[in-house]
């Protein structure tokens, strides 16, 4: 047996990370010209806007405050991200993650202005609250054989249906977005009044004061990294992994080595459901947005998690990278000029670069070709150079 | 033209990281013969066959057609230059007839882009009685026979008029009477002037039908001859560089206790409503090979599944080393000593874009040596058994323990299948087609695991389609037909002949009748 030592560009996962900066790059380009073709006047500037997100400032103090503000984000697309990714890997496609996610915000929402928890309940409410939506579509995959695409897509519109009525028992009387999260509504004498409760807002661990007193920054971020560290672990070192990820491969091998297949999915959709779950206490915890009870579409947050997960390659690792580059192109959006181009046009691009990633394995196959080209011709090289 | 080659490989080098899988090899098909082409499983008959097909492009060495250099990049080009393929795996669309098969991809249409069906019948059915390809145009290809399917493939190739025609393994799948329908069907096309390349390991079958053999070694080209000139021992030392022996060595049978003990069990079919197995009661002792023979598709694939439980049973009772395992689970059976070698490797088997260490502990990843309690992986552990089983059992691949399982050679899957398999050490070993698709060295090889597992006291329950192995291998057989068992017989005292009709239907003891 002999190992030679793979040429750093022959590494699948150096190839991923190139195929997906080419995504990337290709991306902004076709961006680029459709803005162009829109107005020409601003494409420029716009697509440096997007790329230039909080940089757009000049304070560094203002620039480091709206990182912070993008980091924020970055937690729940991440945990949307990895929701997905982990259902995948059991080859599942949990299209039904911005469900989940809906799922977790109203749990903890609810938790935490109409009961006046703490922090930490109403995320394990977040958890529970999104794996329990996941592993209803699960159920009905693993013993019905209904198609989990459909059950999540279904699922999503109930669940937000469900939580804008669950939710309008907390709204402020006279707007339709719930009350600030800590604040906690009781009834005094018949009349609903709130009292404060602080504790419902994650700690921020000091970290605010990294991003300028940003008091939106806190524990989320670095939760959400360590999380996507142990959906690593977990599908890549342990037995629970080792079962999943052969359903995943080949469902016909795991039965007949006596895998529950059943059961293996109704835990992977509960698991990727609870981490959709999580995704939306991490962002409603900090007290950053309140819930409009009158929202009639499903947050995007859940569906950027797809394309965040193809875009990292599929790799838990890859995810957090991927997950804070949208994020950004997504709060850079804002920054449009407003009179010439609607901010969804971040969105477009997003949705550009990731529907190029369905061109990686392309890039891969041609990378490869090339390389092999070049090594044939080097040998050949090489053979001529002896004979002479 | 003046070429009296119709495709040329000259000197084809083919490389892989850390392997020559072509080195320097040359196959010259003339104009209206029949080629086999004979090798071990990982001689690099498959490699070549994929530069023929532009999946590859060799290093070194040139493709003529017809005298004339070509290059082909793709297998487009392939097909352009008349060369049609048989796949061992047959590459049809399940859901679609037999004629939308034939015409996919070259659909007759009208001006307007409507499908002219009836004209491409009436080419499929000329083409059909042409050559004596018997089949029905509007059946499913879910529904008919893995013959009819490869007929089907066949015509496809005749539809196209391609000229060159390789047959990759084509016996592999058949019963003994489709294969001697397909060396009829082979030496037909030869008598209107195809030419054909058969891919093959099967000695008895290239002696029979064709006119050269070329042979490839573990990458190399060891020599084209003329059939006539040779024997089949010949053959074999040129493939192994050994002589074979083609009989199975084994000492006398001495059964101990009952082991499996089968008491008329029934297993629904998923694709009619008759059971697919129908009251069928037998026991297997521990010492004695029980080899189920017959057909295949006459419920020996649906029996397996209900012992092993893939299937539940529909009635009927099992029967472990005394213990009741009726409503077992697969682990559970797995766990009272029931090893299974599937019939389908790639579905069953193994879990392809798993490493093979991954694949090694398939059946025993969950115990203390591979995995922890809280659930973590043992991975120096798996690392070591896996090596151990590859240095035991001889398993060939590119990285050792590291290499993904989908790039490895069948014969090493199976061998991989097979040493997790008896490593467990079982107190049952179930094999169904353990030699499906494998050279003489590794058949030779399995046939004496088997055997070895036997002489240790083993139960083995051994289900075969192959006539040689069934008669070689097994103590006692049991003819299974339309789903129920209909004579038991002594392999020492039986002949082929009696064999195939009780395989065909004809006979059947009387004390088995349905009481």
């Amino acid at each position: 047996m002999q190992k030679e030592r793979t040429p750093l560009l022959r590494k699948p996962s150096v190839q991923t990370l190139l195929a997906s900066l080419v995504c990337i790059l290709l991306g902004l380009l076709i961006g680029y010209i459709a803005l162009l073709i829109i107005n020409p006047a601003g494409a420029g500037q716009a697509i440096i806007a997007i790329v230039k997100n909080f940089w757009t400032y000049s304070k560094p103090a203002t620039q480091i405050k709206n990182l912070g503000m993008t980091l924020v984000k970055t937690a729940p697309l991440l945990m949307c991200s990895l929701s997905v990714l982990f259902a995948y890997k059991v080859g599942l496609f949990n299209i039904g993650a911005a469900g989940q996610y809906v799922a977790g915000a109203g749990a903890c929402i609810y938790c935490a202005i109409g009961l006046g928890w703490g922090w930490l309940p109403c995320m394990i409410a977040s958890i529970l609250a999104g794996a329990l939506v996941g592993s209803i579509s699960g159920i009905l995959k693993a013993y019905r054989n209904v198609n989990e695409v459909i059950s999540c897509i279904m699922l999503n519109w109930i669940t937000l249906y469900l939580v804008n009525t669950l939710l309008a028992n907390v709204k402020e009387p006279t707007s339709n977005y719930t009350y600030v999260i800590s604040r906690h509504l009781v009834m005094v004498d018949g009349t609903a009044t709130t009292v404060a409760n602080p504790g419902a807002i994650m700690p921020s661990l000091g970290l605010e004061n990294l991003f300028n007193n940003n008091k939106y920054v806190g524990l989320a971020l670095p939760l959400a990294v360590l999380l996507a560290i142990a959906v690593w672990v977990l599908l890549n070192k342990t037995r629970l992994g080792y079962e999943l990820r052969a359903t995943g491969l080949n469902k016909n091998a795991a039965k007949y080595c006596g895998m529950q297949d059943r059961k293996n999915i109704v835990l992977t959709m509960a698991i990727a459901g609870g981490l959709a779950g999580i995704g939306a206490a991490m962002l409603y915890l900090t007290g950053l947005q309140q819930w409009s009870v009158t929202q009639s579409s499903v947050p995007s947050m859940g569906f950027n998690g797809i394309a965040a997960a193809f875009l990292g390659g599929l790799n838990p690792i890859g995810t957090i990278f991927s997950s804070l580059f949208i994020q950004h192109i997504t709060d850079g959006g804002s920054f449009l000029d407003m009179r010439v181009y609607s901010a969804e046009i971040s969105d477009f691009i997003s949705s550009l670069i990731i529907y190029l990633c369905g061109f990686v394995l392309f890039f891969k196959t041609t990378l490869n070709k090339s390389l092999d080209r070049r090594e044939e011709k080097a040998i050949r090289m090489a053979k001529g150079g002896k004979a002479s | 033209m003046g070429s009296e080659y119709a495709i040329e490989m000259l000197n084809i080098t083919k490389r892989f990281p850390g392997i020559i899988a072509n080195d320097n090899i040359t196959l010259q098909l003339r104009k209206g013969e029949i080629h086999a082409l004979l090798g071990e499983n990982g001689a690099g008959k498959s490699t070549l066959m994929s530069v023929l097909f532009g999946l590859y492009q060799p290093e070194e060495g040139v493709i003529k057609k017809d005298g004339q250099v070509v290059k082909i990049n793709d297998p487009n080009d392939a097909n352009a230059l008349g060369i049609g393929m048989v796949h061992q795996h047959f590459k049809l669309v399940e859901c679609f007839t037999v004629l939308d098969n034939i015409i996919l991809g070259v659909e007759p249409t009208s001006k307007f882009g409507l499908l002219k069906k009836d004209e491409a019948r009436r080419r499929v059915v000329e083409l059909s009685e042409r050559y004596g390809l018997q089949v029905d145009p509007d059946a499913k290809i879910s529904d008919i026979t893995v013959g009819m399917q490869q007929r089907t493939e066949i015509l496809k190739m005749l539809y196209r008029d391609n000229e060159i025609l390789i047959f990759d393994e084509p016996t592999a799948v058949l019963t003994p009477q489709e294969i001697d329908e397909l060396m009829q069907i082979m030496r037909n096309l030869r008598a209107e002037g195809k030419s054909i390349l058969f891919i093959s390991h099967k000695l008895a079958e290239i002696m029979a039908v064709a006119d050269r053999c070329s042979v490839l070694r573990k990458g190399k080209y060891i020599g084209t001859v003329n059939t006539a000139d040779v024997t089949m021992e010949d053959l074999s030392a040129m493939m192994v560089g050994r002589n074979v022996n083609f009989h199975v060595e084994k000492k006398e049978c001495h059964p101990g206790d009952v082991i499996l003990h089968v008491d008329n069990i029934s297993v629904a079919s998923r694709t009619h409503h008759k059971d697919a197995v129908h009251r069928v009661s037998f026991d297997v002792h521990a010492g004695e090979i029980v080899c189920i023979a017959g057909i295949d598709g006459n419920g020996q694939t649906e029996l397996v599944y209900g012992i092993t439980g893939l299937e539940p049973l529909k009635e009927g009772k099992l029967e472990l080393q005394g213990k009741d395992i009726t409503k077992a689970s697969i682990r559970e059976r797995s766990l009272s000593g029931m090893s299974h070698i599937p019939e389908d490797r790639h579905k069953h088997g193994l879990v392809l874009d798993f490493t093979l260490e991954d694949d090694m502990i398939l059946q025993r990843y969950f115990e203390k040596a591979f995995s922890s309690v809280i659930g973590f992986m043992k991975r120096p552990n798996i690392r070591k058994y896996s090596e151990k089983l590859i240095d035991q059992y001889d398993i060939r691949s590119g990285q050792g323990s590291a290499t993904t399982v989908r790039s490895m050679s069948g014969g090493n899957q199976q061998k991989a299948i097979i040493a997790r398999e008896i490593d467990k050490d079982p107190v049952l070993l179930v094999a169904v087609q353990p030699t499906r698709g494998l050279d003489v060295g590794a058949i030779e090889y399995i046939h004496r695991q088997i055997v070895a597992q036997r002489d240790a006291g083993k139960a083995v329950l051994l289900v075969s389609l192959e006539m040689d192995e069934v008669l070689d291998v097994s103590d006692r057989i049991l003819v299974m037909y339309e789903g129920e068992i209909v004579g038991e017989l002594d392999p020492k005292k039986t002949t082929p002949e009696e064999m195939g009709l009780y395989m065909a239907g004809a006979k059947r003891d009387s004390e088995r009748k349905e009481d």
